[in-house]
């Protein structure tokens, strides 16, 4: 592993501009995001998240400005061991087992074994290791995909709707785990379309047709639009302005 | 490029193989079953069988390794295994050659059941050494491989992809010499014919000829079979629009 050098940003976008069969998906979008944040992309579907999200791993091609990753550009040689990723596809071997999929993507990483076990009990798959992937409910499917993001303990997690699908419980212990790592020092990206859950991230990004609308922490969400809830403030940032 | 990241890629290409038995047998069995039936209905003229069976050998493995390996990697790209991969450190070389191992392998097994099956059970003598026809065989079934990677860049869905196979397969079966001598061809069409993988595949195995002959075609297959999988590894793409 090359040193790091302790950086200031984490994540930092300059007026990144993503146009797509001439939509514009991204209309200049700036934020830094520190070391060991926990930060939640919210907005309705279409609003970019994704496109955000893929911009940050560099698998898409950008338009105009700069986004940086550990100081370097995204896409960076230097990145591909220090992302993980959760795109909203599975992006799992649905025909080989969770053991198999993940000694396979640990391999290509150069992680010893024993990270598969890590990180199939971190995401509690470790009664199904031998299943395969196709046989599980989707539930346990995102979690598989999950653990791959997690291999290798990456100090930057992007995760594009990680809890879509799951029950209460497993999203309750899921967000525990992200706070785990942030308080750890990984800094933590993931996206959601529900302001309650996405309420536990310590900052909100919140993008609506390719803006930035708001970047705030999710009490000063509250008082800027005086929504008693988290879903009321999330539907009148929408709809109003 | 690293040779263990390729050989971990091929494991678990095999990996998927083993659990997907019905895709295995299928693969073994169809094309000595069609050179049986094609031995069975020249019955009445040996002389025939002798003639054709042994091109046979060096078309079927192309037309089926080529349907596999573009379904296969088509589904890497939809399922979102290919940009995953793509965002962690495995190179396209390494991706690519994966697959050329593991289908190559595939293709020797194939290969080494229909030639022994077309000597012993289907009665074809022929004037050939029995180890070069297996060559020939080999290659046609990587060239099938190579040609299927190169090619499922261009197709968007799996229907597509199998689309492929009579714009891209069916010409070359016409123009091969299995139909048509080569040598009777009108002028313009035995320049094309001349050029193609498949003809230098059932050159190669024609009876009666000098080794340099036989190892030229070698040389022109192998030669395809690296330009294809360049063009491969040249088409997956780390950043998409």
């Amino acid at each position: 592993m090359t040193v790091n050098p302790p950086l200031p940003w984490a994540l930092a976008a300059e007026d990144l501009r993503v146009v797509r069969h001439k939509n514009e998906i991204l209309k200049s979008i700036s934020f830094s995001v520190k070391r060991g944040e926990l930060v939640g992309l919210l907005g309705p579907s279409g609003s970019g998240k994704s496109t955000l999200m893929r911009s940050i791993l560099g698998v898409q091609a950008i338009t105009g400005g700069t986004i940086r990753v550990l100081g370097q550009r995204a896409g960076a040689p230097f990145l591909r061991n220090r992302i993980g990723y959760m795109a909203q596809s599975s992006a799992v071997y649905l025909d080989l087992t969770i053991e198999e999929n993940l000694l396979y993507f640990a391999g290509v990483l150069e992680l010893p074994s024993s990270e598969v076990i890590r990180v199939v009990d971190q995401v509690e798959l470790a009664a199904l290791a031998n299943r395969i992937v196709s046989s599980l409910s989707g539930g346990e499917q995102i979690r598989v995909s999950l653990a791959i993001a997690l291999l290798g303990s990456p100090p930057v997690l992007v995760l594009d709707e990680p809890t879509v699908g799951l029950d209460p419980l497993l999203r309750r212990d899921l967000w525990r785990t992200f706070e785990d790592l942030a308080d750890r020092g990984t800094t933590v990206v993931v996206s959601s379309h529900v302001l309650d859950e996405a309420a536990r991230c310590g900052r909100l990004l919140l993008l609506r047709n390719g803006e930035l609308l708001f970047d705030t922490t999710p009490r000063e969400l509250l008082s800027a639009t005086g929504a008693a809830t988290y879903d009321e403030a999330f539907i009148r940032l929408i709809e109003g302005a | 490029m690293s040779m263990r990241r390729t050989f971990l890629t091929t494991r678990r290409i095999v990996q998927q193989l083993r659990h997907d038995p019905r895709t295995v047998v299928l693969l073994m069995l169809v094309p000595s079953a069609l050179v049986g039936l094609l031995a069975w209905s020249l019955q009445r003229s040996p002389g025939s069988f002798n003639a054709v069976g042994p091109k046979l050998l060096g078309v079927f493995p192309l037309i089926v390794m080529f349907l596999v390996t573009s379904v296969t990697t088509l589904r890497e790209r939809s399922v979102g295994t290919l940009e995953r991969l793509l965002t962690l450190p495995l190179t396209k070389a390494e991706f690519v050659n994966g697959y050329a191992l593991a289908f190559g392998l595939v293709a020797v097994v194939q290969s080494a059941l229909v030639s022994t099956l077309s000597y012993t059970w289907f009665g074809l003598t022929h004037h050939g050494v029995p180890w070069r026809i297996s060559v020939v065989a080999l290659c046609a079934g990587l060239l099938g491989t190579a040609f299927g990677l190169a090619l499922s860049a261009l197709a968007h869905s799996e229907f597509q992809a199998v689309q492929f196979m009579p714009a891209f397969i069916l010409p070359q079966l016409l123009l091969c010499g299995l139909v048509v001598p080569v040598n009777e061809l009108p002028t313009a069409l035995r320049y094309v014919a001349d050029v193609l993988p498949m003809t230098a595949a059932v050159h190669a195995i024609a009876p009666l000829q000098s080794s340099a002959y036989y190892f030229g075609q070698i040389a022109i297959m192998v030669a395809y079979i690296i330009a294809a999988l360049a063009v491969g590894a040249g088409t997956l793409r780390r950043t998409t629009k």
